[in-house]
Parts: C-alpha cells; sequence; structure tokens
C-alpha cells in the first residue's frame, strides 16, 4: 500500500511539474521563470502594456472557430498581437458539460484581464463565476433569455458582447421566400429542438411566414447522424427546406444539400458559409466578421478603458442577401432579376 | 502557475462533492447490482430540469432539490420494471429510458437552456465548499446505514446472487427496482444540485454522466480500495474529487493543445489505474524470484549434506 502511494504520488508530482513549468506565457520554448509568470506574456520590453485574455469556447465548430479567429484578428488589427503584447488562454470544452463547468472555475481562478466566452453554454458558466472582470460573450443567440445581461442597450455590469441573431434577418428571408417563390406553401425546417438558438430562429421563422400563409413543419434531429433522414423526410411534404443557427444541423449539412439537390428543392440557410457550401440562398454575416465584432468590443474595454456596463451588445448589421446561382441551378431555381435586385452587394454576395 | 493550481483546487473540490451523490448512484448500479446503468445520462438532466422549473416558479430550492430526487426515483422505476419485468437487458433498459427521458426533460423544461440566474439556490447563502462536505457525508453515512438493514443486505445479495438470495425467499425483483430507482434519485439530485451550483440547466448537460461516474468508482477503487462497503462509498466520493483535479489539472498543462484536453484527462486516468498494476506485476516477478534463489538454495544445501536431514 505505501509503495502504491509512493508512486502515485511521484506521478502526480511530475505531472504538477510538468503543468508549473509548460504555463505561463503562450510559446512553448519559454525559458523557465516561476517568479514573473503572473499574467505577463513572454518578453514584452518593448514600452506598452501587455493583456492576457482568457477564451472559453464550448465545441470545436466552424463557426465558433471562425469567431474565434476574426476575434483574434480585430484585436491583432489594434495592435495586441499574441505573442508580443498578449497572452491568450484558449480552453475548449469539446461539447462536455462538466469540463465546461472546471473551464469557467479555472479562468476565474486564473490572472486574467478580460475573459472571452464563445457559444451560450460557455457565457453562461463563464458570467456565473467571473464577477469582476469584463467578460465579451459571442456567438449568443439571445443574451437576455440566457441572462447574460440584463438589457441590451445598457448592460450594466461587467458583461458585454455580440450577438449572433437578428431577427429582421429571418424576416427578410422569410419575406423574399413568399415574394419570390409564389409556389411555396410549406416550409420545411430541420431543426435539433437541443438548442436555444435554434428553436428561437424557428420560432421567428414560424411567424414571418405565418403572415404571408405559409405553414412549418419541422423534421427534429439530436445529433449528427439523424440529418439526412429528417431531410429526407421533408421530402414531398415541403416544398422548401430551411435551417436555422443550428450547431449540429449546419455541421452535416452536405446531407442537406445532397437532397435538396436531388429532389430539386430549394435550400435556405442563416449563415454565409453554409450558401458557400451549396444552400441557396441566405440574409446573413459570416461568422468571422461576427467574430471581429466582438474583438473590437474587446479592444475598446482592453485599450481604451471603456467599462462593459456601457458598451451596447452589439448584433450583426450588415446584413444582406447573399445568393448561390450554382446552388440555384442544383435545386432547380430559376434565379430572376428580381431576386438578384434584392441583393445590395452583387460583387460579394451572389455567388457564382 | 503553482498559484493558478492551487486556486483551482476549491473549483475542483466543489465540482467533484457535488458529482459524487451522481458517482454514489452510479456505485451502487454498477458495483452492488452489477449492471452500468446509463439512465444516468437522462436522470442527471431530468433533476436538473425539475429543479430549475421549480425554483424559478418560486418554489424553495431545498424542496425543489428533494422534488428532483423524486424524478430520479420515478425514472429508475421505470427503467427496473422494464429490466424485471419486461426482462429487457439491464443495459438496454438504461439505454432506451435514456432515450425516452430526452423527450421527457424537454417538456419537463420547456425549452433546452434553462438559466437560474437571480433565483434563489441552495447555495445563494451558503458557500457549496461548506455546504457539500457535510450533506454528501451525510448522505455516505445514511447509504451506508440502508446498506447494512436488512433490506440493503438483500440488495447486495441481489447484485452478488441473485439465484440464492430468491431460494431464500427475497423478491429480487422489488430489490432491483428498489435499488435502480435510488441511484437514480441521487444521480438526479446530483443534478439539481449542480444546475443551481452553475446557474443554468441545460439539456445536453447530463451526456456523458456515466462516464464520469463509471470513471470516479473504478478511479476511488483503485486508489483507495473497496474492501467494505464504508471504505467503497468513501472512495468513490475520492475518486469523484480526484477525477474533477486531474480535468483542472490538464487544462493547467500549456503543451498541448486546447483540443487535446480529453487525451490528456484520459492519459493522467490510465496512468494513475495503471500503475498500481505496474507496481503488483514487479513485486510478482521479484518475489517469483526471490522464491526460484531459495528453490535453488535449499536444493543445493540437501545435494551437499549427507542423509535425509530435514531442510
Amino acid at each position: 500500500m505505501k509503495k502504491k502511494r509512493f508512486w502515485l504520488m511521484l506521478a502526480a508530482s511530475a505531472l504538477l511539474v510538468a503543468a508549473g513549468c509548460g504555463g505561463g506565457g503562450g510559446g512553448q520554448q519559454q525559458p523557465q521563470q516561476q517568479q514573473d509568470q503572473q499574467g505577463a506574456a513572454g518578453g514584452a520590453e518593448t514600452g506598452g502594456e501587455s493583456y492576457t485574455i482568457a477564451i472559453s469556447q464550448y465545441v470545436e465548430h466552424p463557426s465558433l472557430d471562425a469567431t474565434r479567429e476574426g476575434i483574434l484578428a480585430a484585436l491583432k488589427d489594434a495592435g495586441l498581437e499574441e505573442g508580443v503584447n498578449l497572452t491568450v488562454d484558449y480552453n475548449n470544452a469539446q461539447a462536455d458539460s462538466t469540463n465546461n463547468l472546471s473551464i469557467a472555475q479555472k479562468i476565474a481562478a486564473a490572472d486574467n484581464d478580460l475573459v472571452v466566452a464563445i457559444a451560450t453554454p460557455s457565457a453562461m458558466a463563464v458570467v456565473e463565476q467571473v464577477t469582476d472582470r469584463p467578460v465579451v460573450f459571442a456567438a449568443v443567440t439571445d443574451p437576455v433569455d440566457a441572462k447574460l445581461v440584463d438589457n441590451l442597450e445598457k448592460p450594466g455590469a461587467n458583461v458585454t458582447g455580440a450577438s449572433d441573431t437578428n431577427p429582421e434577418a429571418i424576416k427578410m428571408l422569410m419575406d423574399f421566400i413568399a415574394e419570390h417563390f409564389p409556389n411555396v406553401k410549406t416550409v420545411g425546417i430541420v431543426i435539433n429542438e437541443g438548442e436555444p438558438n435554434a428553436v428561437v430562429m424557428a420560432k421567428q421563422a414560424e411567424e414571418a411566414l405565418a403572415t404571408h400563409g405559409i405553414e412549418v413543419i419541422r423534421a427534429a434531429v439530436t445529433n449528427t447522424s439523424e440529418v439526412q433522414q429528417a431531410a429526407e423526410s421533408l421530402v414531398g411534404r415541403a416544398d422548401a427546406i430551411y435551417i436555422t443557427l443550428d450547431n449540429v444541423v449546419v455541421s452535416a449539412v452536405d446531407a442537406i444539400i445532397e437532397v435538396a439537390n436531388k429532389n430539386k428543392i430549394p435550400f435556405f440557410s442563416s449563415d454565409r458559409d453554409t450558401v458557400e457550401k451549396g444552400a441557396f440562398a441566405t440574409v446573413g454575416f459570416k461568422y468571422y466578421d461576427h467574430g471581429y465584432q466582438a474583438g473590437q468590443i474587446v479592444v475598446d474595454i482592453l485599450k481604451n478603458g471603456k467599462n462593459p456596463g456601457e458598451i451596447p451588445v452589439s448584433f450583426p448589421d450588415k446584413l444582406d442577401f447573399i445568393l448561390n446561382l450554382k446552388a440555384a441551378e442544383a435545386q432547380g431555381i430559376e434565379v430572376t432579376d428580381a431576386m438578384k435586385n434584392a441583393v445590395k452587394d452583387p460583387e460579394t454576395n451572389i455567388i457564382q | 502557475m503553482a498559484k493558478a493550481l492551487l486556486g483551482s483546487l476549491p473549483g475542483a473540490i466543489e465540482l467533484g462533492l457535488i458529482y459524487a451523490l451522481m458517482a454514489l448512484g452510479v456505485y451502487i448500479t454498477f458495483r452492488i447490482l452489477n449492471f452500468p446503468d446509463l439512465t444516468v445520462d437522462g436522470s442527471f438532466t431530468t433533476g436538473a430540469g425539475i429543479a430549475s422549473v421549480l425554483i424559478i416558479g418560486g418554489t424553495h430550492p431545498w424542496l425543489a432539490s428533494v422534488a428532483a430526487f423524486f424524478g430520479g426515483v420515478a425514472a429508475g422505476a421505470c427503467t427496473g420494471l422494464l429490466h424485471t419485468k419486461g426482462k429487457v437487458n439491464g443495459l438496454l433498459s438504461g439505454i432506451l429510458m435514456m432515450i425516452a427521458l430526452y423527450s421527457i426533460n424537454m417538456h419537463i423544461m420547456g425549452k433546452p437552456n434553462l438559466s437560474l440566474r437571480g433565483n434563489e439556490t441552495v447555495f445563494s447563502d451558503v458557500s457549496p465548499l461548506i455546504l457539500m462536505p457535510i450533506f454528501v457525508l451525510a448522505i455516505k453515512i445514511l447509504l451506508d446505514l440502508f446498506l447494512h438493514t436488512d433490506l440493503g443486505l438483500a440488495l447486495r445479495a441481489t447484485g452478488d446472487n441473485p439465484q440464492m438470495i430468491r431460494s431464500l425467499g427475497a423478491n429480487t425483483d422489488m430489490n432491483k427496482i428498489l435499488g435502480i430507482s435510488l441511484s437514480n434519485g441521487l444521480v438526479a439530485l446530483s443534478g439539481a444540485l449542480i444546475a443551481q451550483q452553475s446557474g443554468f440547466a441545460d439539456i445536453s448537460m447530463g451526456i456523458g454522466m456515466i462516464v464520469i461516474g463509471l470513471a470516479s468508482v473504478i478511479i476511488g477503487e483503485a486508489i483507495f480500495g473497496a474492501g467494505t462497503v464504508v471504505r467503497a462509498t468513501l472512495a468513490v466520493i475520492f475518486g469523484s474529487i480526484i477525477y474533477r483535479f486531474v480535468v483542472a489539472l490538464a487544462l493547467q498543462v500549456r503543451w498541448f493543445d486546447a483540443s487535446d484536453l480529453k487525451l490528456i484527462t484520459a492519459l493522467i486516468v490510465i496512468i494513475a489505474l495503471v500503475v498500481p498494476t505496474l507496481q503488483r506485476y514487479v513485486k510478482q516477478r521479484k518475489d517469483a524470484q526471490a522464491r526460484s534463489q531459495e528453490l535453488l538454495a535449499a536444493s543445493g544445501s540437501r545435494k551437499n549434506s549427507r542423509g535425509g536431514g530435514d531442510g
């Protein structure tokens, strides 16, 4: 028993030493300096302050990763570069809700100047634990419903950020469908009812379509393996397919594109990346740009010293139609000039 | 860095203690009743959902947590009925209930994500670090006492040798249903407390619970030993805390990407479990070698001595 304990202690202390030596800066080849590790990036001898930010992301996912890259790009453009005067502590919960909580606690206990939370579950966990530092969230659909902020104009506390939906966008898209696709009487939505963002958006879509007398049917999925069958179940029952900003469904969107193309059903999405992959149209934005917007909020707080409570929650404001003409051909859609005229910026937003 | 590590220790203990209740539940089905009960993935969220809905509706948090416990008991009872009366394999009954509970939880919660911020919880006045050790200890003592009563002993016997205990007249079906219900009740209670500690309940928060529960049970047993029931329940609680601490440790290791978190967690647990095995192996070989030396020496001396002197 004693020997077993001894080896266990040895392994544990080896790990502690490893954790201790490996820390204290973004780089791996930093010389071991135990004293000056509190928040200082490696080697900022030139004048100017250096900052440490911690990022908590819920899961690896193209949209969330693009958001994170956008944030870091905004910081870089403002002069805060990782490795030079910025230390980034990036944590990913890998869709494990228990790890999500552990990460929030770790970030709260660590030494950092600002916390970035990407996606609603991460934001909720971080906001609960971090009360003395600015918190900026991104890729959160409904911050008020998630009780991250009390109101959108003047959050008031230490939390602010960028929301990734604009109900206007959904209304614009639904009006577009009603106007240019008169033979669409039913729209099918492939949705993961377990994601709050998807549920909120689907409800808004339903309401917007109801004003045009168009019915909505839902095909529910719980994980990516069910998406293909759900899409196939809509064939014959729906005249068009629509998906929201739904992590699970967006991850498996290729299956839906296949079904839409094979059965000549117009396919609408809620984000630009999916249109680039093969959906016909959306009113949307790139997640990279959304992250950039959030990054600008971070810069505002860090460099200009603004109080997060004074910064209003930002929404995607550059809303424009994005059309994919190749996808239109594959889905048997005749793209009229009227449709093309709806696009304000045809050069970037009409994909050939 | 050491400061950050020490800083994450209270958090790990806090989470570890709350998840320890779930681990105790898993211990009951996995070790005592001898099958891994996957209902846990669903009943964890059921507990969180029931407690959250009640707390948001204005119920006193302790009452809500007790209601969550009984929600878990109901879920466990369904699994038990499927297994004993429906004669469905234990593993499969758990899976079926887990799948069903996903939809049932959606109905309970009404939406995928419920925020508890601004509501009164059991942790509003008392820090989890003070409340949880007392609470978990109380539950552990109650569980130990129960497992030493006649009913508890019958439960343990049902898991060990159902034919024997049935021949002695005990109703194994009722025992199994009781065990599974109690187990899921504890898991649901744990879910309710986690929802109150973290400030929100999410439909997917139970996914992977069975794995964490099993890991806690096995780690605890490997490190602290499980000779008696009293020792085993203590080991399970420590196993849960250690697992949380391992995750906190893995979060601090900087040499790997953030995406390697689960890999590092698995590696640390593997090291913790394999080292004792290696230890035993090395010891056995040393003992065997020493024995063969002795035998050689004994046979050598017998050759040299004359007559039948007893060696």
